[in-house]
């Protein structure tokens, strides 16, 4: 494969990078993305430095953080995770009964650190049930299936409460990219996914107002142009007029004249399709390609269960961000408030995204030390 | 825990992973093609139809700012205005060096440290193509001065807003409330759409409590902008709809000679038409200016005004919860008569003991007031005969018969935040406190003492509801409101409590004899304050202890830390056959109600009744 061939080039600085743990080609597709992040938050945000100072202090911390998981052998972690688990959950009730916020409940704040306790479960969903179905042969036998999806529905609803859609549907599907990894029969998923198309009126009674108006608006956004349809309509608008080169870098029209809402986070992959087109697009597609690849392929080299799934699930939940950002972004998915991994203006999601590629690396170097 | 160990075929696990694995970089990779394909279709097929949009796309809908209503008061005084008010902006991207620009401007508008602070941070916060204040309220001279120099200063411009400005300044703060800058916390509460060209939002008062009548529906204007964003030409446009003017109840001039002649005491004065609950004056001292928190209030003098020991911001008229003292007793004395327990004489010593107690409740006056009948008891006040009456009555019936005058229960006055003040029962006692009821208790609340609390807004109301035979109205600031000047003002409907209504109606002639005596004859305690008056009077003094005297300690009002000196209250209504005021007076370390309440009580009955001073 092109991956190990890549490797093997590499062999020289590989030995120091693994004592320190970390995965070359993967650090430097993850550089290289949050490098084309602020290029494209730099424009996106008016040129204002403190928003790229602000953005590149969080990068160091995230990076800073992944490289201290990646020393922690998976061991310790598979060790650490129903403790961790346990406490996520704690965190996650308690954040209903004190959390911080009219309406909507998602922060936790102790003093100096004010932090959302959905990520944690994020990382440690996976892990919990990797760790769960570790310990027999897979596939999993239907009991072992079960208690899964009871692991999986609690957070989910616990945070679908607070309410915050979108991370739900991030925490249910990471859940789900471990179950299918685990290696379920397919007849199983098939009927699964069935069902979950006949619940889906079911969910929709569940909803709250705006989320319905979301919704409705992905299906009409002209009929509601003051509201989040404009958000739509405008960022079509924005890629559309890009068309294969762009307009250049800071010479976006419709981010510039104040068009395009929310050009920072949520919708910077608009900004960055104005300016840099379809090529600019295909080139950040590439990468994070590649990035999903390496970690799919990562996971396939593990020596235990536990990584295996944790990693496959890592890769495949990190796609899933992409896909449905970019997805909301072109008007083929409704408006759910998820940022771009790696690009988007913003905090806690990166640094938890970076620890779990920090899980990623350890899972990958730790397994040459034993092996020797 | 305990995991089992299972042998586990490694190979087979790994061979099925990597199938699973191809199965997901397999779809992982269509849909990444899937996305591509989207794209290709937005950027290369559609392209140029997004071009043209993106062209076209100089139509910019710009929300206009309704204009907020206006406040009058029952006289048709303009309480609450919209000035227009000059703002010097300046827009950072048009501006090539900020610092040498705003040392230029300083020569010619006077721009302060702090202003220049302020917009530095501004300018970080904001977009650099929006226009950023950097002064407020710029006087005549000073837009006259800039005008002549404007093309010296690119990208800097006057601007003309309308802000709120209140005539009254602090006589009517915490009725009127005032107007500020909508914080983060608003943003969560209000219909974003609706606000998105306000920039100011009701924080107090009826401000705050009716700010959805006065506030109005946005309008919007389609512009034409060109690629600098600036506007070309006004496509369309729907008017913003002006929030609807409020007529109070208050009467300005009233509340104005109100304030002055509380003087320098800190308290409260709150008076209410009997008939309809109307309320004619909401008086809380000390108060501030409201003016200063509508442009924004600098940090320093807020903190001198949030930690002053008189405490300016707090509005006494329903925040303000006071022991009420004896002007309890006409209220207890009509528990009594209702009972059928206040028919007998009893000797008074200057003291009540309970049996088997060694404890001593005193009368305030030394040597007791000798036999004494419920009419005396009110008139002169005396102490001895409301503790021997109260322990009659017991806690729970006083706690009943008070509760339907509205003691311990908010008033539902319009305005939001009101504090219920309290009346104990054995109840409440055994909730809140976790203990039971002693003997004691009882009597000291039949003065008014222990644990009852009352607002000025509750006395009034209570004292109103008195006045009208056990009428009970809703105490309202809101009278009126009117859509548009060429409308009609609609009123607000007049709310109705449940009527205090007694076994015998005689009753209330009793008591209410009892409190005319209390002005109107030569042995009542407010007698100098109904002296000579053109109208009849009822009332009772109220002296309500601020901290607890040791048994037998002799009390000297010289001695005693200003701040701990009783409280001076008086309630009254008038005129007496068909009373049209009843008030409540409140002079915070007044000492004697007749001394200090009663007279300010009977300048504004005079005030008010004869029109004088006015």
């Amino acid at each position: 494969m092109i991956l190990d061939s890549y490797t093997a080039a590499n062999r020289r600085r590989y030995s120091l990078a693994s004592s320190l743990h970390l995965d070359v080609p993967l650090i430097i597709a993850l550089l290289l993305t949050a490098v084309l992040g602020l290029v494209i938050l730099y424009s996106a945000g008016n040129q204002n430095e403190d928003i790229i100072i602000r953005q590149l202090t969080r990068l160091a911390v995230a990076f800073g953080v992944m490289m201290l998981v990646a020393q922690i052998p998976p061991r310790q972690l598979l060790f650490w995770t129903p403790w961790l688990f346990t406490i996520g959950i704690i965190l996650l009730i308690a954040v209903l009964i004190f959390g911080e916020g009219k309406g909507v409940q998602r922060w936790l704040d102790f003093g100096l650190l004010r932090f959302q306790p959905s990520e944690i479960i994020k990382i440690t969903l996976p892990m919990i049930l990797a760790w769960y179905l570790a310990d027999a042969a897979l596939p999993p036998k239907p009991l072992k299936v079960f208690v899964c999806i009871i692991l999986i529905i609690v957070p989910t609803l616990l945070i679908a409460k607070q309410p915050d859609l979108g991370t739900s549907l991030v925490i249910a599907s990471s859940g789900i990219f471990v179950m299918l990894l685990s290696g379920i029969r397919w007849r199983y998923i098939f009927s699964a996914m069935l069902a979950a198309i006949a619940a889906a009126p079911l969910l929709w009674y569940f909803m709250h107002d705006y989320q319905r108006q979301r919704v409705l608006t992905f299906l009409n956004p002209e009929q509601d142009l003051l509201g989040s349809g404009w958000h739509i309509v405008q960022s079509k608008i924005a890629i559309g007029s890009g068309g294969l080169y762009g307009k250049g870098w800071l010479n976006g029209t419709q981010s510039h004249l104040e068009f395009l809402p929310e050009r920072s986070t949520d919708f910077i992959f608009a900004v960055y399709g104005e300016e840099f087109g379809l090529m600019g697009i295909l080139l950040l597609l590439t990468l994070y390609l590649f990035i999903i690849a390496r970690s799919l392929y990562i996971s396939t080299q593990a020596q235990d269960t536990f990584g295996r799934l944790v990693g496959g699930s890592i890769a495949i939940t990190f796609f899933f961000n992409i896909f449905v950002n970019i997805g909301m972004v072109t008007g083929l998915l409704p408006v759910v408030g998820l940022p771009l991994p790696l690009i988007s203006y913003g905090g806690t999601s990166m640094v938890t995204l970076m620890i779990a590629f920090g899980i990623l690396m350890s899972v990958h170097t730790h397994r040459k030390l034993l092996s020797q | 825990m305990i995991r089992k160990l299972h042998i586990k075929d490694h190979g087979i696990e790994t061979r099925l992973f990597k199938r699973r694995a191809i199965v997901a970089i397999t779809i992982i990779i269509l849909m990444i093609l899937g996305i591509v394909a989207r794209l290709v279709y937005l950027q290369i097929y559609s392209h140029q139809h997004f071009s043209t949009l993106s062209q076209k796309n100089r139509l910019k809908i710009v929300p206009l700012p309704p204009t907020r209503g206006l406040i009058y008061d029952r006289n048709g005084l303009l309480l609450a205005k919209n000035i227009p008010s000059f703002s010097l902006e300046l827009i950072p991207e048009q501006v090539k060096d900020i610092d040498d620009t705003l040392q230029r401007l300083s020569k010619v508008v006077a721009i302060s440290n702090s202003d220049r602070q302020h917009f530095k941070r501004l300018v970080k916060q904001k977009r650099r193509f929006k226009s950023i204040p950097l002064r407020y309220r710029l006087t005549e001279e000073e837009v006259a001065r800039f005008s002549v120099n404007r093309h010296h200063y690119k990208g800097v411009s006057i601007q003309a807003r309308l802000i709120r400005y209140y005539p009254f300044g602090s006589s009517g703060v915490h009725t009127i409330g005032y107007v500020g800058r909508i914080d983060a916390r608003e943003l969560q509460r209000i219909d974003t759409a609706n606000y998105s060209a306000t920039t100011h939002i009701g924080k107090l008062g009826i401000e705050r409590s009716y700010e959805d009548d006065l506030h109005g529906q946005v309008g919007y204007q389609q512009e034409e902008v060109n690629a600098q964003n600036r506007t070309l030409r006004i496509i369309d446009s729907t008017p913003p709809i002006s929030g609807k003017d409020l007529y109070l109840n208050i009467d300005m001039k009233l509340q104005l000679y109100a304030n002055k002649v509380l003087g320098d005491y800190r308290g409260s004065i709150v008076a209410i038409d009997p008939n309809n609950g109307e309320l004619l004056t909401l008086v809380s001292k000390p108060n501030y200016d409201p003016n200063q928190f509508v442009t924004g209030i600098g940090v320093k003098s807020y903190a001198a005004l949030r930690d002053s020991p008189d405490k300016p911001l707090f509005n006494r008229t329903i925040l303000g919860q006071y022991p009420p003292g004896s002007t309890v007793k006409p209220f207890i004395g009509l528990a009594g008569l209702d009972a059928g327990l206040a028919n007998s004489d009893l000797f008074c010593p200057g003291w009540f003991m309970l049996e088997g107690d060694e404890r001593r409740y005193r009368d305030w006056k030394k040597h007791g007031h000798g036999n004494t009948n419920l009419d005396k008891a009110i008139v002169q006040s005396c102490d001895v005969y409301f503790y021997e009456l109260a322990q009659k009555l017991r806690i729970d019936r006083m706690h009943k018969f008070m509760s339907l005058f509205g003691f311990g229960k908010k008033t539902g006055i319009d305005i939001i935040g009101e504090l219920a003040g309290l009346f104990p029962s054995r109840e409440w006692k055994r909730q809140k406190r976790g203990q039971a009821w002693f003997p004691g208790e009882t009597l000291i609340t039949g003065i008014g003492q222990g644990f009852t609390l009352t607002t000025p807004l509750q006395l009034a109301s209570a004292t109103a509801t008195l006045a009208m035979n056990g009428l009970h109205f809703r105490p309202s600031i809101v009278q009126s409101t009117q859509g548009r000047d060429d409308e009609k003002p609609v009123r607000l409907p007049v709310t109705r409590f449940k009527s205090v209504l007694l076994k015998d109606p005689q009753n209330w002639q009793k008591v209410k004899q009892s409190m005319l005596r209390v002005l109107h004859s030569p042995r009542g305690t407010a007698r100098s304050s109904g002296q000579s008056a053109a109208y009849k009077i009822a009332g009772k003094t109220g002296t309500a202890q601020v901290f607890g005297i040791a048994q037998d300690a002799e009390y000297k009002e010289e001695e005693i830390d200003l701040r701990l000196r009783d409280h001076s209250l008086f309630i009254a209504f008038a005129p007496f056959d068909k009373p049209t005021i009843a008030i409540a007076v409140i002079a915070e370390n007044g000492g004697s109600g007749s001394h200090v309440a009663a007279p300010i009580a009977r300048k504004i009955f005079d005030a008010y009744l004869l029109g004088k001073e006015l």
